[in-house]
Formats: structure tokens, sequence, C-alpha cells
């Protein structure tokens, strides 16, 4: 056991001798946060709308007003011609196009019904469907007023029986940040942890150490732990420094028990180095287990649930996902931290990713060969 | 008697990679306390068989016993009682000479106490007590090697294999570094050196000269020189691969 | 120049041996397709809900049948005190719950009115607005099918056409997205990780003393990664426009150049890197950070550009990524040419004399 200690020691001190690696290790990830946290948003803040106004009407005037006065469009431009709208969706200076046609005014007075025509870019999905639900809120909005002002009807509640009244559990604001940071937080500390513990093995191999240290009566497990122990010290440092930075930052909720988050925390990396020191100890080079970590790291992120809901994957996805450490993680960080979740709301995937990493572990162990 | 003991005991040592032969077949057997010379060509199969012979590869068959223990089943055990320093660089470069050895001790399972003492007393002896805190990729080639020598003998093993050990040093410090190699001798540690300086060969108790694999020659270098009737060890070695 | 191909070949042979990277080298694009084709999107099916009915009568559960049979939603279970929708939520299954008020059928008849409360679990706050609006379409939809069955006095209908993709499909997005990433991760990022590497093996110098010259050996180690982002670049063209369906609508020589000119970009990053790292390590956490994570988030690709705050917005325009984003969806999908792109593309090709001109700096203060 004593010969772990000295195994450590040499580790930390090459980690934080080495002035490039430091401020690889934790500035830019801190940065990283800070800054992508801010980008991972679906709300819709500007939508850039140009109109082709051929009834001129007050209704239709009514209509772009409404348009204009809600804070989240941007009228980019008004014409009479839809060759000139179009060519503004091509040029991608304009998200939709709303198309009142003549008669707008007439057809609804005259035949109690009208249209109007909404055209969206539709390339990028996600945006255009909430382009659409955007729009078409504001459209069943104005003719809400519409039909009150023209019918002299007293009240808007009888247009809406069903009154639906809708409540955000957890983050009421629907602050996409305080969902992002810990996802985001979990992706860092795992490349983190991952790669060192990857690259650092197969960096002894290809610098040569390693045979002077395989020639030496150490244990094989005493050199795992060794090598496991720095970064797992690494990481769970890492996720104390994000989590102050949420704290602070952001006023992200810390609800439930940080004792177990750590706990958690410790078997997931426990996994995590696991599958590092394993890729590790079958590549010989550093450009390999670079892209062989590189490779699962990508499918399993995006697979993980941090952006799209793992229950709406097809079912090979989700099977897929049982061996996808990142997605229990993603799960419970979450469930810790803004939902206060106990050991026993997270024992299925505690339990799941402790035998993981016995597995992971042990593997490694086993294939790490005392051989040059 | 004891003098005689055979420390390192090699019957019908064979290695083969795919078809290719590194090791056709070696006899041999070093006796405690002597400068053993393993001599050969590049790609002779030196290497190869100091890895055998430190745990670091299987044979693919024969038996081969170091410091008594068999090199199959006994690899911990034999890893206890040797040292070994590569031809490729060993010491980390972004350590001290005083971390690295410490490192080394350490992983040995040596006491802290001894740790100290015998650091002292080495960086004493190599008179390297101003650069001990420097870092071992500022040091000049020849040092690093000195040190990297001393790592492989500080935890006291039975016996020090050395691969290439002055391998791109200059004369000067090849010199001193078989002053070195002349104590750890005479402090009772069986040296095991592979080299292709002939000249080295001369420095030798006893000296076998591989050649593809097999070993053409091994006997003291007076003995060999008479053998092969031969000036020098450089002759015999010349001699040997003509024959082929 | 019989030295310099026999250089090439030497690294051609250096990483084509290596059947590890090449598997993966052909496997990422296909996998990043296929995850991004069928496994990520914002469309929501089977998110588990529960019901908490106080009412229990047969306007309830017309309503519960409406949303059950939807295809969104599975009921996961039905709940009976507000203490157990806490619960439920800390179980981390269900997504959602809907409250009916009691008496809902009779105050819908006696009052004109009652109410239904939705729940969210807005600790995935994306997921909560969608499904919770979705579940409001769905009320909206039998309030107007049951309740209004003859239709609004004076109804405005809106008539909304999706241009260039009819159906939504994510396709549109992510090939352009998948594209963008491959290209930078495997150009930018391995080119700078095997030029770190003969640095920290000392192997540049023997190349550098060597009768080659610098830029020699510098394009002969940057050529098989062109040759394979671009092998990778045309698997991936081919497969969306086979498996997932998506147009290509202008000239595809047209597109093909401007992905070597995304290439050529990313291998000069790519270069640019390796002048500032001295080990494979630091190559590879600069690449990681300054490539994975700002592409994927800042480039438009998953998340759109025009919601994010204005120094995110202008710190995407940084982002090549982003650029090449936009002349891959205008040739592919509206067919444009030159005249629609030249201003992306010219920031391209400005970013990639940038990068070389800045490698050339750092490596001759390196030399002297």
């Amino acid at each position: 056991m004593r010969k772990i200690k000295f195994i450590l020691q040499k580790e930390f001190i090459q980690v934080f001798r080495n002035k490039t690696m430091l401020p690889m290790i934790f500035g830019v990830p801190i940065i990283q946060l800070v800054v992508l946290v801010h980008a991972a948003t679906l709300e819709m803040k500007s939508i850039d709308m140009y109109v082709v106004d051929k009834d001129l009407s007050s209704l239709s005037h009514k209509l772009i007003n409404k348009f204009e006065g809600s804070p989240f469009y941007n009228i980019s431009g008004v014409s009479f011609s839809i060759d000139e709208a179009n060519e503004t969706i091509e040029k991608n200076r304009a998200d939709f196009v709303m198309h009142i046609p003549y008669g707008f005014e007439r057809d609804l007075i005259r035949e109690n019904v009208t249209q109007v025509q909404l055209l969206i870019d539709g390339i990028n999905g996600t945006a255009a469907s909430l382009i659409n639900a955007y729009s078409i809120s504001v459209i069943s909005d104005f003719n809400r007023n519409i039909i009150v002002d023209l019918t002299k009807m007293p009240d808007i509640k009888d247009l809406n029986p069903i009154a639906v009244e809708t409540s955000y559990w957890y983050n009421p604001e629907l602050n996409y940040k305080t969902y992002m940071l810990p996802g985001i937080l979990v992706i860092l500390v795992t490349i983190i942890s991952m790669f060192l513990a990857a690259m650092n093995i197969v960096r002894e191999k290809e610098i040569g150490t390693i045979e002077q240290l395989n020639v030496t009566p150490i244990k094989k497990f005493e050199f795992i732990i060794g090598k496991l122990v720095p970064f797992l010290i690494i990481a769970l440092f890492e996720l104390a420094f994000g989590l102050v930075i949420g704290k602070v930052f952001f006023h992200i909720p810390i609800v439930g028990s940080l004792w177990l988050l750590f706990g958690f925390t410790t078997v997931y990396l426990l996994t995590v180095l696991g599958i590092g020191l394993f890729i590790s100890t079958i590549s010989s080079t550093q450009q390999q287990v670079m892209f062989i970590s590189f490779f699962f790291m990508l499918v399993f992120i995006l697979m993980s649930g941090i952006f799209t809901p793992t229950e709406s994957m097809p079912v090979w996805a989700q099977k897929v996902n049982i061996i996808n450490p990142f997605y229990y993680f993603m799960r419970v960080i979450r469930m810790i931290l803004l939902k206060g979740s106990e050991f026993r709301d997270i024992s299925h995937e505690f339990f799941s990713l402790l035998i993981y990493a016995t597995i992971m572990l042990s593997l490694s162990v086993w294939r790490y060969r005392k051989v040059a | 008697m004891e003098n005689h003991e055979n420390i390192i005991e090699v019957r019908n040592l064979v290695k083969k990679f795919g078809s290719f032969i590194a090791n056709d077949n070696l006899t041999f057997n070093v006796k405690r306390g002597e400068i053993f010379g393993f001599l050969g060509a590049n790609g002779a199969g030196k290497t190869t068989a100091i890895k055998i012979l430190s745990g670091l590869s299987f044979p693919t068959s024969g038996e081969v016993k170091v410091a008594g223990f068999d090199v199959y089943k006994e690899r911990e055990k034999v890893k206890k009682n040797i040292g070994y320093m590569s031809q490729k660089f060993s010491l980390y470069e972004d350590l001290t000479v005083r971390e690295n050895i410490r490192f080394y001790g350490g992983i040995y399972g040596l006491s802290n106490k001894y740790i100290k003492e015998k650091t002292e007393s080495l960086l004493e002896r190599l008179k390297m007590n101003d650069i001990q805190n420097s870092l071992i990729s500022s040091l000049p080639l020849g040092w690093k090697q000195k040190i990297a020598f001393s790592v492989a003998i500080f935890h006291n093993p039975k016996i020090v294999f050395l691969d290439e050990p002055t391998g791109g040093v200059d004369p000067v410090t090849r010199r001193d570094f078989w002053e070195m190699i002349y104590e750890t001798s005479d402090s009772g540690i069986t040296v095991f050196v592979t080299t292709h300086y002939m000249d080295e060969a001369e420095y030798c108790d006893r000296v076998s000269i591989m050649d593809q694999g097999r070993i053409e020659g091994l006997d003291t270098p007076e003995e060999l020189k008479k053998q092969f009737e031969a000036k020098n060890m450089d002759e015999v070695f010349i001699k040997i691969a003509r024959k082929q | 120049m019989n030295r310099f191909f026999g250089f090439v070949k030497k690294e051609f042979h250096h990483i084509f041996r290596d059947y590890r990277t090449m598997l993966i080298l052909f496997g990422m694009p296909i996998s990043q397709i296929l995850i991004f084709g069928y496994v990520v999107s914002n469309e929501i099916t089977d998110v588990k809900i529960g019901i908490f009915d106080k009412s229990k009568d047969n306007v309830t559960q017309e309503i519960t049948n409406k949303i059950t049979s939807s295809g969104f939603f599975i009921l996961h279970e039905n709940l009976n005190s507000d203490k157990e929708i806490e619960k439920a939520f800390k179980k981390g299954v269900i997504r959602e719950v809907i409250v009916f008020e009691s008496d809902f059928a009779k105050k819908l008849e006696r009052d004109g009115t009652a109410g239904i409360q939705i729940i969210a679990d807005a600790s995935d706050a994306n997921t909560a607005n969608i499904v919770s609006n979705y579940t409001k379409a769905i009320i909206n939809s039998y309030v107007k099918n049951e309740l209004f069955a003859k239709g609004l006095p004076y109804e405005i209908i809106p008539e909304v056409r999706m241009l260039y993709n009819n159906s939504l499909k994510g396709v549109y997005m992510f090939v352009p997205g998948t594209m963008a990433l491959i290209l930078m991760l495997v150009s930018a990022m391995m080119t700078s990780i095997s030029i770190a590497r003969e640095k920290e093996m000392g192997t540049m110098e023997v190349l550098l003393v060597s009768p080659l010259r610098p830029l020699p050996i510098v394009i002969g180690k940057v050529i098989p990664y062109m040759v394979l982002s671009f092998i990778n670049a045309v698997v991936i063209i081919a497969l969306s426009y086979f498996i997932f369906d998506m147009p290509i609508r202008g000239n595809i020589i047209f597109l093909l150049l401007e992905t070597l000119l995304f290439i050529f970009m990313a291998l000069s990053l790519g270069i640019l890197i390796s002048t500032a790292s001295n080990s494979q390590l630091v190559a590879m956490f600069i690449s990681m950070f300054a490539l994975m994570l700002p592409t994927m988030l800042l480039s438009g690709f998953i998340f759109p550009i025009e919601n994010m705050p204005k120094i995110l917005q202008w710190l995407s325009t940084i982002m090549p990524a982003r650029y090449f984003i936009i002349i891959v969806k205008n040739i592919m999908i509206k067919g444009s040419g030159i005249g629609v792109i030249w201003k992306e593309t010219l920031i391209i090709a400005g970013m990639t004399v940038f990068f070389l001109v800045m490698s050339i700096k750092n490596f001759k203060v390196r030399l002297e």
C-alpha cells in the first residue's frame, strides 16, 4: 500500500508542474462552462419576420402591429412581392414570411373565416417548429381579441372553457441554464478525468518509462490504483469548482445532498476512469487512445440525454444507453441538484454504475501486462 | 564454493516473433559477482534476451532461472532481485533528480529513512548535490545515464541488467560509467551489460558474443582472443561476423 | 520530389497500418449520422406522464384518452394526492403530471369553465417546455373539436408552409453540422496531435535536420489527413443522400470544392495548434476544448444562434464551422451558387490564410 503513495505523489507533481496542462485542466473548462451554458437554449428571442401585406386594411395593420408589439419579433422588411420575400429567406435575412392575402379583412367580415399564410424557413427544423408555435399563438390571441371586439362578447373566458394552467416545478422560470449547467459540467469533468487517465499509461509506454516500472515488483492493482486516484481527486475538485461557479454566477439550486452527489460522482468516475485505463492498456500510442476515447465520448454524449429526452429515442438506442455512463450521471446530477432526490430514488443508477466500475477496473487490471 | 554459484542459468532459450527467431537456443550461465558482457551487433537479439531475463517478456521455450527463481512462475520474485536500465531513457524528464530517486525507491518498498540516507550518499558520490533539485530534462545525457544507473541499483539488487548504457555518450563519461560498474561489482552486485563497443568488452570478466540470435563465443576476453587468434576483441567480433 | 513522395507514403503507411484507428475513422461519420438521424431529435415520443384525476368523470376520461392515444405520451401512473406528485418526480421517471380539478364535468356544464393544471418537471427545461406545449395543444384541439364543433365566429386560419423542408426533417440541420464537426476533428485534431507527437518523441528534430525542408515535412504530414477527411465528407454526403433523402440541389462539384476549402482551413488550424503545444496531451486538450464543444454548441448546429445572448452571437462569428454549415445548407438544400455564399467562402479562406501565417510565425520563433 505504501507503494501507491509514491505513485500518487509522482503523478501529482507531474500534473502540477506542467505549466501548459494546469490551465487546460482548471481554467479552460470553467470558461467553457460559463460561456457554453448560455448557448444551449431553445428559447426564441429574436425572430426575423418579413411581411407581405397585400390587403393593406385596418385589420392587416392591426395584425402586423400585434407582431411588432411582441418582444420576440423583429420585422425585417415589408413589401408587396412574394418573390422579394422568398429572396430574403434564401439569403437568410428572414426566418419567416407572413403573407396577408388580398381580401383578408373582407373575407373575415363577409364569410366569417379568412386566411393568413406563414412561410417558414424549415431547414432548421427545431427553430422552425418553435417559430410556428409562437406565431400561431400570436395569431390566435389576435383572433380572440377580434372576436371579442366584433361580437361584443363580455368575456374572453367563454372562448376558453377549459382553463389550462401550467406550472413548472423545480425551475419555474424555465431557466435553461439551470439544467444545462449540470449537463455541461458532467461532460467537462468526464473529458478531463477520462483523457488524463487514458493518456497517462500510454504516454509512459511511448516515452519508455513504463519499462522501468514493469521491472519493479509493483503489483498490478497497486499500479492501477496509483494511476486512478490522482485523476479521481482532480475530477472531484473540478466538479466542486464547477458547482461553486454555478451557484455564484448562475444561482443554480442545490436542493439535494452534496454528500450523495459526491458519493455518486465517485462511483461514476471510477467507471469512467476504468474505461480510460482499459483503453490505455489496449493501445500503444496516444493517438490511438485519443481516437478510441473520442469516438465513444462523442456517441455517448449525444445519446446521454443532455440535449434530448432519452425515452423518446428508439429502443435500440435505449439499450445502448445501458453501457453509457453519461446517461446515468446526466440523470442523477439533475435529480439530486434540482429535485433533491434521495438515495432510494437513484439506487438503481448507483448500483448499475458500481457493477460497471467493478467490471471496467478488473478488466484494466487484468489487461495491464507487466511486459515491454 | 559460493563464488562459483550461478546467479543466472539459461538452458535452450528460444524466443520467436512469428517466424522470426530472435533468440536461437541460448545456453549460458552467469556467475555471482562477475561482470558479464553481452555483445553483438544491432539486431543480434541482445535486447530480446535481456527483456526475458528481467521478466519483461516471456520466452517461447527453454529454462531460465534468475537469482534462483524461474522466470515463468516466479516473475515477481525475480523482479525484486534485479535492477534494470533500459536502452530507452527511463527517468521522468519532468521530475527532479531527487524526486526520481525517491519515486523508484518507494516503488521497491524501501523505507523513508533508507531512501533519505542513501539519496544523500548517492548525491555525494555522484557530486550532484548542486543539481539535486533540477529537472532531469535540463541535464546532459551523460549525467542522466549515471543517475539512471544509480536508480537501477538503488534497492541493492542481486543482479543489474544494463542495456547499452553507454550508447551516445562521450568517451570521458563512458570511462566514468565503467568506474561505476566496477564499484557496483565490488559491492557484490552481478552486472549483466550489453554493448556494441568492443573496447568495453575488454573490461568484462566474461563475454558472450551473439550473432543472428545465436551465441557464437563465450569466455574471458583473453581466452576468446586466443581461440580466434585475434589481437583484440574487435577482431574477434569481425571474425565471428564473417564466419556466416 | 521523390524524397517527398517517399515521406508522404510513410505517413500514409503509418495511419493505415493501425486498423483500430482506421475502423474508427470510418465508423465515426457513419455512427454520427445514424445517431443524429435516428436518436437525437427534438421530437418527443413515449414521454411518461402521471395523471391526478380528482373528478374521474367522462369528460376527464375523454381528455385523458386523447392525451394517451396521441403517441407522445404514455400514462405511467395514476396519482391520488399532491404528496405523490412530488415523490413521483423525485424518482425521475415521469416528466409531467396532469391534474383535473374535482367536479370537472359538472363545473364545465354549470359554469361553462373548468380547470386543468399541468405540472411539468422543469429540471429539464427544454423538454418540459415541449411536453407542456404538446399537452396544451391536445387539450385545445379537444376544446375546438368537441366544444366548438360548429367553429368559431370570425376565425383567422393560419396556413403554414415550411419552405425547403416540408416535414421538418432534422437531417437538414445535422448533416451540415456533423460534416463540420467531423472534418474539424479529423483534420485539425489529428494533424495537431500527429505533429505534436513527432515533437514529443524527438523525431521532429531528426526530420528538421534531414534534407527535407520544413514546409514539405508539414505538408507531408497533412496530406493523409486531408485525404481521409475528404473521404469522410463524401461518405457523409452519400449517406445523407441515399438513406435520409437529403437533396443535393446545387452543384455537387461546387459543394466538394467548398468542403476542400473547409478541410484546408481545419488543417491549418491543426498546424497552428501544434506549433503552440509541446506534447500530444496539450495538443489534444486544446483541440478538444477549442473545437469539440464550441463547434457543437456555438455553430448553430444544435441550438439556433439567434437565441443566444449577444456576446455569444458575436463569439460564434469566429467559429469557422458556422460559415461552413451555412454554405452546405445553401448548396444542398436551397441550391444556391457562389452568388449567395461568397461572403462565407471568403471568410473561411481568410481564416485559412490567417492560421497559416500565424503558424509560420510561431514556427520561425521556435527555430530561432
